[in-house]
């Protein structure tokens, strides 16, 4: 029983990223029509917008103490960052919480982002089709990638969570069984709100704003709302850089779990197509239902005991369940009637 | 449109074609390209896509995963090497046979769906080919090291005077390096663009260009277009298994890297930047992708301020720092740049470029009341379609 509980709360923060950048493209494939394989490069974007903010608050300033000198004989070099000495222990505890602090960072460079993509490349590919969208954004993401790699290099950077979060927590306690048992990492329990909190957003932001009821018309109907004298182009422009946005976050927030490299953006956008497609396109429950299905799932197949009786399925189990769903479920798990059936 | 494909026209593009390649050491070389190695790779991958090319050109079928089918040519052929012996006759039949079984499997399944979901599924099939190829089936692939023969295989068929010689793949005794190597693989591309061409002017290839226009219509008269579809997968899938097995041939290694779908999307950028459905397009868009891979990837700070000494002193520094993100390490920003200006401008690649640039230069000649008839570009004009 406590080896389950804790193979689903492993599932559900890989699932909450998924979840997220699932979201994000299955939001612009309903809305805009257009299939987005730039969507990883942007959640390595948001991730790279966390270490950016963290080298940036880190800038340290250099005193040199001639009277003293170190071991080696040079004068000694003091490094204190900038935000220490101008803030005191404010600056200290800023620098101690960065990646949380950097979604404030993150939030309009992703938008920005979101909305010069959207206006300077993506709308010209509305009519044009699908292997072709497929095939700008992909040349997109590379040219995004390496852009990163040239300013960041190739290696993975790791980022620290606050001191608060850093540790385990013994969540066995809680749940009635015995100490020790489910021992789980604070930050992945702190990424599971966060990606639960952004998902309610984006829900509440599309189901109670006039803004997001307008954009559920042109989800359903894009012709239709045209006609009524809405300019819909305008406001999908907008869904875009929310889409943008939600990425983003995602990868600043993952930044304590997986140190981020320039081509981990390209490794999450396969499995969230994956996550699309088995949640049905166009559908954002479906997508996030099947983030935190496919997470759940992929690590229930890690487990010993089920490699043992199946090797090699952790390394198969998404691709493997997104075959099947493909084959016997054309629309996906929650797609609509009609939508992308063939 | 189909205008004038005379078999005779094909014969002369035939002829000229292998007269090309089979030069290539020759009219190359002033371009630093004339040398072994780089001549295999372009015979190689201008197999690959144009394998590819039989499928996503004709059909429209956009299939993210066939790189798997250059994996498993690759392993079959070593597999072949390590079992009988250094000669690439069996290698290639043995790479035929994987690749086409594998081919006809994954093709059956994935060819239920169209559009992105066929993208979405041969990707999966792909990613799975590869994580197994690193994880489980490390006994049969040999996993992060990479398959390649040994002194200690059995080696059915090889002279035992071989035994302590280096493990280089070799034909009745040519070895299967440098300009040999090359003529070999050369050959195999030609034999390869012949089929390419009787399969795009057979009605077989009239059928699968059909299902590209519209495959609704097709199914509404009444006609079945999966085995067709299937029949040009399994044939696109051969052509890559034979590329792959021609990799392991040139340099006896098999790794699973060749599996991953950053491959796959490299086939796909070869045959769109030459152009999709085009007979020559996707070997001219191999050529030229592993040409400035080449040629790029080996510049450095050095070469450039070299190249612009030209400019005065306050400019060089700037131009120069400008110019190094785009080579060497960041040779794949400019190839990503290059995509998306082609996707963007030049949807149907450097031949419709090509087609473009013959059909002014003929309405400026028939202006004038002298159409010479034949444009300077025979070969694009015949692969206008």
């Amino acid at each position: 029983m406590d080896a389950i509980v804790l193979q689903i709360l492993n599932g559900l923060d890989k699932g909450g990223a998924y979840a997220l950048i699932a979201l994000g493209l299955t939001l612009i494939f309903g809305t805009l029509g257009v299939v987005n394989f730039a969507h990883g490069a942007l959640f390595m974007l948001g991730a790279f917008c966390a270490v950016a903010f963290n080298k940036l608050i880190g800038l340290e300033q250099v005193v040199v103490d001639p009277t003293k000198t170190t071991a080696w004989g040079t004068p000694l070099e003091t490094r204190v960052p900038y935000i220490e000495v101008w803030l005191g222990d404010t600056g200290t505890t800023m620098l101690n919480y960065s990646v949380p602090l950097s979604i404030a960072f993150a939030i309009p460079v992703m938008l920005l982002a979101g909305y010069v993509m959207e206006r300077g490349l993506i709308r010209h590919f509305y009519k044009r089709p699908h292997a072709e969208q497929i095939l700008v954004t992909f040349g997109l993401a590379i040219v995004l990638q390496e852009i990163i790699k040239t300013y960041f290099g190739a290696n993975p950077i790791p980022q620290s969570a606050p001191d608060m979060v850093r540790g385990a927590m013994d969540l066995g306690v809680m749940l009635g069984f015995d100490p020790g048992t489910v021992v789980y990492p604070q930050w992945r329990i702190v990424y599971l709100f966060f990606s639960l909190s952004v998902i309610g957003g984006v829900f509440a932001f599309l189901q109670f704003t006039t803004f997001g009821m307008v954009v559920r018309a042109g989800m359903a109907d894009r012709e239709t709302v045209g006609l009524l004298g809405i300019n819909i182009e305008r406001r999908f422009t907008l869904v875009f850089a929310v889409a943008a946005v939600v990425a983003g976050l995602a990868g600043v927030m993952y930044t304590p779990i997986l140190p981020p490299d320039y081509h981990m953006g390209m490794d999450f956008l396969v499995l969230s197509f994956v996550v699309v497609v088995v949640g049905g396109m166009g559908s954002l429950p479906g997508a996030v239902s099947a983030g935190f299905l496919l997470g759940i799932l992929q690590s229930f197949a890690s487990m010993n005991e089920v490699k043992t009786i199946l090797p090699g399925i952790d390394q198969i189990i998404i691709y493997l369940v997104a075959v099947i769903i493909l084959l016997v479920r054309p629309r996906g798990l929650m797609g609509r009637k009609g939508v992308m059936e063939t | 449109m189909m205008t004038k494909n005379s078999p005779r026209s094909d014969l002369l593009m035939l002829v000229l074609f292998s007269a090309a390649i089979l030069t290539m050491p020759i009219w190359l070389a002033p371009v630093g390209a004339g040398y072994p190695d780089l001549l295999q790779k372009f015979a190689i991958f201008g197999l690959f896509a144009l394998g590819f090319n039989l499928l996503f050109g004709l059909t429209g079928y956009l299939s993210f995963g066939h790189a798997a089918f250059l994996g498993i040519g690759s392993y079959a052929a070593v597999w072949s090497f390590k079992l009988l012996g250094m000669n690439p006759l069996p290698a290639l039949l043995f790479s035929v046979v994987f690749s086409s079984l594998f081919a006809v499997a994954i093709g059956y399944i994935s060819l239920r769906r169209s559009g992105i979901y066929f993208s979405i599924l041969t990707l999966a099939f792909a990613q799975m080919s590869y994580n197994l190829a690193y994880s489980v089936l490390t006994p049969i692939t040999n996993g992060e090291t990479g398959l390649r023969v040994l002194q200690s295989d059995p080696r059915l068929f090889d002279s035992s005077s071989e035994a302590s010689g280096p493990l280089i793949s070799n034909l009745f005794g040519i070895e299967m390096t440098g300009y040999s190597g090359f003529y070999f693989c050369a050959v195999l591309l030609i034999v390869g663009f012949y089929i390419s061409q009787r399969i795009f002017r057979s009605p077989f290839g009239m059928m699968l260009r059909a299902v590209k226009s519209n495959q609704n219509r097709m199914s509404y008269t009444g006609l079945n277009t999966r085995p067709y579809t299937l029949t040009a997968f399994v044939i696109s899938g051969m052509f890559a298994g034979v590329a792959g097995s021609l990799l392991a041939v040139t340099d006896p290694l098999a790794g699973a890297e060749r599996m991953q779908w950053t491959a796959s999307g490299e086939v796909v950028l070869m045959t769109i930047l030459g152009g999709a459905g085009t007979l020559l397009g996707p070997i001219l868009g191999a050529g030229l992708i592993k040409y400035f891979e080449n040629i790029f990837s080996a510049y450095n700070e050095q070469t450039l301020h070299a190249i612009f000494s030209f400019l005065p002193d306050f400019m060089e520094g700037p131009v120069v720092s400008l110019a190094s993100l785009f080579v060497g390490e960041g040779w794949h920003l400019t190839l990503g740049l290059l995509f998306m200006v082609i996707v963007i401008f030049l949807p149907g690649g450097i031949m419709e470029g090509f087609n473009r640039i013959t059909k002014m230069f003929r309405r400026k000649s028939s202006r004038v009341g002298k159409g010479t008839g034949h444009s300077h570009f025979p070969a694009s004009a015949n692969a206008a379609e």
